[in-house]
């Protein structure tokens, strides 16, 4: 490997990371602070995906906008989704033991995949990046580098920073983190955390949504797409440290640098890297590499 | 008096009833309904019964009821799966399925049970290799065969150096051998093997591999949703102007209409193309367009020709599927009139048929002409 392919394997591997990060950030939320073990997060992700696919023409008709239209559209159908599911099941589950959450969360996906299945078939769907953001930058001399995918990155470093801002800076941050700690105590204070926690969990659900809608350009559009990403978002949210959001972050980074690196200079292996990065981690730091206070 | 005849009546309609009963034969459809793969299990079935609807609904004078169960694509309830069809609802033909995990599976119950077993799609070279029996019959193709035709293909383009890229799983490993195989027979290289786990679809790191080597040519295996993403990251990455894809036919497939302009004018082998332009797929596409409102694919052609094959056993054998030397021997020596173009059974029960150049233009593959004519897959370790 050349110092300039190592470069571009490095950007690369940062994209992915980037990727990553977007897609298990509604996760950290969910799971981390308000310690649901949520299954259906993939659904979601597929969720946004279908969205920005189905959306599109009905968005371009009804408001006669683009893709940022789409976005903006799906991101408040997403928010109601959560609010909404939060409502009729999730609160419910807060008390429960894991295995019911599990369950539940579950038949959420089988759910949200036959509905998936009836309304908008079993094919397989492109959708087109926006036009001003098409364009390809030159890179080396052979390849070339897909604006969009530095626009993906930029969304996730935004709503990287958005999240730290919004939780360790203000004082909706400092309520949630009370409460994930001391659900009764905050409860006592005067806050109402039944509303806290529905927001919370909207907010979760509409960070999977738009990283769904952001990556579909770039991932296609498919059945079961949620699944795949799954089982990826639970190793970064717990490589991370459950409920900490630049424990994700970094998590995210170093799992695609394993991931791209792996597919090149030990493919035989690159299937078990990651799961081999988890293990050790958790070796080291049975909590993961931050811990939430 | 009334009572009587009524009852008399009844009798006489119960009794018809049971005699018809024994006279259907059933037939276990072990496809997938639901996930990945739901569309494709909908084509097969589809085609199935509408040549057994050709038929006036009976093969050789049976009626054929069927019997469904959803495989779901997942090999861990394949077994299950097959033998509730099998001792539960006493089917006396399985047709299954696409997945190739669950096909061998099922292929493993049939040889133990002696069932009969028509495969319409599932690709594994073993199902008509180690595991070949004279109940199992396959009337879709090995992943030998499109990957050896593309060889052949590629080296009389010119192409010297290659680099193969595709999952690391059963198809995309005996895909890339087949091509190997004839690519390499005719004096061309293959540089480096390129592979990610099944389903992984993020490619960026092995297409900075794929422009680091700078190959003449790249040959891939991918299908479905991971063949749309390749497809669309290949042209994205600034490759396909420099370095041209190829592609067994699954690359394109189904997945034009996702791939948008970036599959334009990409070559693939596969036995079926959309603009073959023969009587005999024309009277099929228009028949199969009328019966369900949907166009044909190579899924559906596979699931019609699996119940022209079964049609053909039982003729032989006037419906008394108990005679399964003669069913197996009347199958070996038939010519099936597929919309594909006739095709032959081997001695292994693989089709022996035309492999076709197909060119992307306009959201079809269109016909190029014929990569390479008759071909028989190997069948290697099959014992029979």
């Amino acid at each position: 490997m050349d110092f300039a392919t190592f470069l571009i394997q490095c950007l690369n591997s940062l994209q992915y990371g980037l990727l990553l990060f977007l897609v298990a950030s509604g996760l950290t939320l969910i799971f981390g602070i308000m310690g649901v073990i949520n299954l259906a997060h993939g659904s979601f992700y597929m969720i946004g995906a279908y969205m920005a696919f189905a959306l599109a023409p009905v968005v371009a008709t009804t408001f006669g906008g683009g893709f940022f239209a789409v976005l903006l559209v799906g991101t408040v159908l997403a928010v109601l989704l959560g609010y909404v599911l939060e409502w009729a099941f999730f609160s419910f589950l807060y008390e429960r033991e894991h295995l019911q959450q599990v369950l539940m969360t579950y038949g959420l996906i089988l759910v949200f995949e036959e509905l998936r299945s009836l309304l908008v078939g079993d094919d397989v769907h492109g959708v087109q990046p926006p036009d001003i953001l098409a364009g390809t930058l030159p890179l080396g001399e052979m390849m070339t580098y897909p604006v969009y995918r530095l626009f993906v990155s930029g969304v996730c470093l935004a709503l990287a920073l958005g999240m730290w801002f919004v939780f360790t800076r203000t004082r909706l941050g400092m309520m949630i983190r009370a409460g994930s700690t001391n659900r009764e105590m905050v409860q006592s204070l005067g806050i109402d955390i039944k509303f806290l926690y529905r927001v919370v969990f909207a907010a979760g659900v509409a960070i999977a949504v738009l990283a769904g809608m952001v990556a579909a350009p770039v991932s296609s559009v498919y059945p079961g797409m949620g699944n795949s990403v799954l089982i990826i978002c639970f190793v970064v949210v717990v490589i991370g440290g459950i409920g900490s959001i630049r424990g994700a972050l970094l998590a995210a980074l170093l799992i695609g640098a394993v991931d791209t690196f792996g597919k090149v200079l030990l493919p035989q292996a690159a299937g078990v890297l990651v799961y081999v990065l988890m293990a050790l981690i958790l070796l080291w730091k049975p909590d993961g590499l931050f811990k939430a206070a | 008096m009334k009572l009587k005849t009524l009852a008399f009546a009844a009798a006489l309609a119960v009794s018809s009833a049971a005699q018809a009963q024994s006279a259907k034969l059933k037939v276990g459809l072990m496809l997938p309904a639901t996930g990945t793969f739901a569309a494709l299990g909908t084509a097969i079935e589809n085609g199935f019964r509408l040549y057994v609807a050709e038929q006036g609904g009976k093969l050789a004078g049976r009626e054929i009821e069927f019997v469904k169960v959803d495989d779901e694509s997942d090999p861990a309830k394949a077994t299950d799966n097959v033998n509730k069809l099998i001792k539960r609802d006493n089917v006396d033909v399985l047709v299954g399925t696409v997945h190739s995990g669950v096909a061998m599976a099922m292929a493993k119950v049939a040889k133990d049970t002696g069932t009969l077993l028509f495969v319409p799609n599932a690709g594994a070279d073993a199902v008509t290799g180690p595991m070949c029996a004279p109940n199992i019959f396959r009337s879709s193709f090995s992943n030998w065969q499109p990957g050896y035709a593309m060889g052949e293909v590629m080296a009389k383009k010119g192409h010297k150096n290659v680099v193969t890229i595709t999952w690391k799983y059963a198809a995309g490993d005996e895909s890339v051998k087949g091509f190997k195989e004839a690519f390499e027979k005719s004096g061309g290289k293959v540089v480096k093997e390129l592979s990610l786990p099944f389903p992984n679809v993020e490619f960026q790191a092995l297409l900075t591999e794929i422009a680091a080597t700078k190959p003449d040519a790249v040959y891939t295996f991918f299908a479905g949703g991971g063949a749309v993403k390749f497809v669309k990251d290949y042209a994205a990455a600034g490759l396909k102007k420099n370095i041209p894809l190829y592609g067994a036919g699954f690359l394109t497939d189904g997945t034009l209409e996702a791939q948008g302009a970036d599959a334009d004018g990409l070559l693939t082998t596969l036995h079926y193309a959309d603009s073959l332009n023969t009587q005999r797929d024309n009277s099929f596409r228009l028949a199969y367009a009328k019966a369900y409102k949907l166009q044909p694919d190579v899924y559906a052609v596979q699931g019609y020709d699996a119940a022209q094959m079964l049609g053909i056993g039982l003729a032989a054998v006037k419906g008394d599927i108990g005679k399964k030397a003669e069913f197996a021997a009347a199958i070996e020596k038939a010519k099936i009139d597929s919309p594909r173009g006739p095709f032959s059974v081997s001695k292994a029960h693989n089709p022996v048929q035309d492999i076709y150049l197909r060119q992307v233009s306009g959201k079809e593959n269109k016909l190029v002409g014929v990569a390479s004519k008759s071909l028989a897959d190997p069948a290697r370790g099959c014992r029979m």
